[in-house]
């Protein structure tokens, strides 16, 4: 009796938590349905209106920003481009630089790992204007390689991966050396499918930071062509109910990435332990 | 010069210490030799200095008339199997089998026929879709056998391979390595602290101790003529008893008994060694042991006990005899059967 009511307790917190969360989001969505007057005229809404199509598909077609050149779905792929590019290229930045820091002889490897690992603490917003000034003087300013590759090195990830393979256990390598592999084979056929669950969280990890970027993409393009989501929800004018539904639409990326490779990171852990 | 040579093998990590000395050793081609010490005796490195994962400091090892101290433990041509099997996790069965072949560009079809044929010597046919992580203990180690075996390698190095399983099915893959290993006849090093599993598996044995071989030879030769103290204490269960000694003039006497005429010239402080296998009840024998223990085994009895001020001595007696806490048995040395040694250095004597 005493476990049904402490049950019953707990499931009552966890609801109230549940709610705090999802009625702001359900708000914006319900709102976002509506037509700007009702919005206006009512305040916000908890029901569904009729006006889905119309706000929605207007928000991605609409030509904004000063010289009305970027559309919101061109801001989508933006921000998925340098999303992906950031996760993908930071991923394989720290697999490798922690594969070089626990399995290469280095005398210093150690060192050179909390030389990496100090840098956590010193935020981009810190470096912003010599990384401009860098991106500026190699012409970089104004393109996508420009937007990811100066936030593509990951100390955390590399972290992660470096304590990842130091529980790989050395027989691992010495039989991996036996039976013929070389320093890139173990590499490719070893660690990179045993940590293969991992990489996918890291994956999402760095989209989602990629994705969040605001700061660096406003400093470092100029040209409309080039502004980002995020970027968008402030350059974002017209009614209430438009900047709601492109709220919205700006939360669907992180979490489709998350649902898709979540169900791999799932399996991983479960088949591979 | 025989298949493969260690001619002064010197290891120094490091840190400084040394884990082997100035090792000489040769083993010829479908031998099957042991190296047994207890652990941190340097016999895992000597293994792994053979197999080339640990540098050589000083000296040269030869396999197969090919001096391979700088080769690449790649290019050694030599299998390995490790104490935790070391098994590709991310592989199935047939991948962990077929990943050494695969890197030496042998092709498909061989690699299949191969496999497949390991897989039947091992009896590992049916498991060969699993993932390592769904096997019993028995079957990895199978596994990691068939690993070795598939590559037809010049020599097989097994380091502790069986610590890591049960009483009962260390004992049947004891049997099978040594079958397998016949059935094969690939030149063998078995690296174990198991002094039971060394005697049962080697043609040859090696106790190694402080990272210098003690002794070498067959396992029976070491057991009936143990050179130093430490190679009697380890070879044999249970234990050689030791007893503190005087030997004067040919005359050994120990805490409450004497022999005489014993053949050695050596004078001084010593240690006399006796197995338990070797006594037997006489009336009037040399030792009286007052009974503190027996653990019956069935087949025999280890009786333990106390002569005078020696604690823990013990006698094997055969099983059918009944033997009681607070006996007074009667024991006698079965003829010859005692080992002398130097207190001081351990080198036998007699």
């Amino acid at each position: 009796m005493t476990r049904l009511i402490t049950s019953g307790f707990s499931h009552f917190i966890l609801f109230i938590g549940i709610l705090i969360m999802i009625v702001p989001v359900w708000m914006i969505f319900a709102s976002s349905t509506h037509s700007g007057l009702t919005i206006n005229t009512q305040g916000l809404q908890m029901f569904l209106g009729d006006s889905f199509y119309e706000n929605y598909l207007r928000v991605l077609l609409y030509k904004g920003g000063f010289f009305k050149e970027i559309t919101a779905l061109k801001m989508f792929l933006n921000s998925f481009i340098m999303a992906t590019g950031v996760a993908i290229l930071s991923v394989i930045t720290s697999l490798m630089a922690a594969y070089a820091l626990v399995y290469f002889r280095t005398k210093y490897a150690t060192l050179l790992f909390w030389m990496i690992f100090v840098t956590i603490l010193v935020p981009l917003e810190l470096r912003i204007f010599p990384t401009y000034s860098v991106m500026a003087e190699l012409n970089l300013v104004n393109s996508y390689f420009g937007l990811i590759v100066p936030i593509s090195a990951s100390a955390i990830a590399t972290l992660f991966f470096r304590q990842f393979y130091k529980t790989v256990p050395d027989e691992l390598l010495e039989s991996a050396k036996l039976d013929g592999a070389n320093t890139w084979r173990f590499f490719i056929d070893f660690l990179l499918p045993l940590s293969k669950t991992m990489i996918v969280a890291m994956l999402i990890f760095m989209f989602v930071f990629g994705y969040n970027q605001y700061l660096w993409p406003l400093l470092v393009t100029s040209s409309e062509q080039y502004w980002t989501v995020v970027m968008g929800l402030k350059m974002m004018s017209g009614s209430i109910v438009h900047r709601f539904a492109f709220v919205m639409m700006s939360m669907v990326p992180p979490i489709l990435i998350i649902i898709v490779l979540q169900k791999h990171f799932i399996k991983g852990v479960f088949q591979d332990k | 010069m025989s298949f493969l040579d260690l001619k002064n093998v010197t290891k120094i990590y490091p840190n400084g210490t040394k884990a082997v000395h100035e090792t000489s050793l040769s083993i010829n081609e479908g031998e099957f030799m042991v190296f047994v010490g207890p652990s941190g005796c340097g016999k895992s490195t000597l293994l792994r200095m053979v197999a080339g994962l640990e540098d050589i400091t000083e000296g040269d090892i030869n396999l197969d008339g090919q001096l391979i101290n700088e080769v690449d433990p790649s290019e050694r041509d030599v299998a390995m199997v490790f104490q935790n099997y070391a098994l590709y996790p991310h592989m199935n069965v047939y991948n962990n089998l077929a990943y050494g072949l695969k890197n030496r560009g042998i092709d498909k079809e061989t690699i299949e026929q191969k496999v497949n044929d390991a897989a039947k010597l091992l009896q590992i046919s049916d498991f060969l879709q699993r993932k390592p992580s769904m096997l019993s203990g028995g079957q990895r180690q199978r596994v990691a056998m068939g690993r070795a075996i598939v590559r037809n390698p010049k020599i097989f190095l097994f380091d502790e391979p069986l610590s890591n399983l049960d009483a009962k099915l260390r004992i049947q893959m004891r049997l099978e390595i040594k079958k397998l290993q016949q059935k094969v006849g690939v030149t063998s090093i078995f690296v174990t602290h198991d002094q039971v599993e060394a005697m049962t598996l080697a043609d040859r044995l090696a106790v190694i101790n402080d990272g210098i071989i003690e002794q070498l030879g067959t396992p029976i030769e070491i057991y009936n003529n143990p050179k130093s103290l430490f190679v009697a204490g380890f070879i044999g269960s249970p234990q050689m008893n030791f007893l503190d000694a005087n030997l004067n003039n040919k005359t050994l006497s120990a805490e409450n008994f004497e022999i005489k005429n014993i053949e050695s010239d050596y004078n001084g402080e010593v240690t006399l060694g006796i197995r338990p296998e070797h006594l037997i009840e006489t009336e009037n024998g040399l030792i009286n042991l007052k009974v503190e223990l027996v653990e019956q085994l069935g087949s025999d009895n280890l009786v333990y006990g106390q002569i005078k001020n020696i604690k823990d001595f013990c006698y094997r007696s055969p099983g059918n005899q009944t033997i009681k806490k607070g006996d007074n048995l009667s024991l006698n040395i079965e003829e010859n059967k005692y080992y002398i040694f130097d207190k001081s250095t351990g080198k036998r004597v007699n």
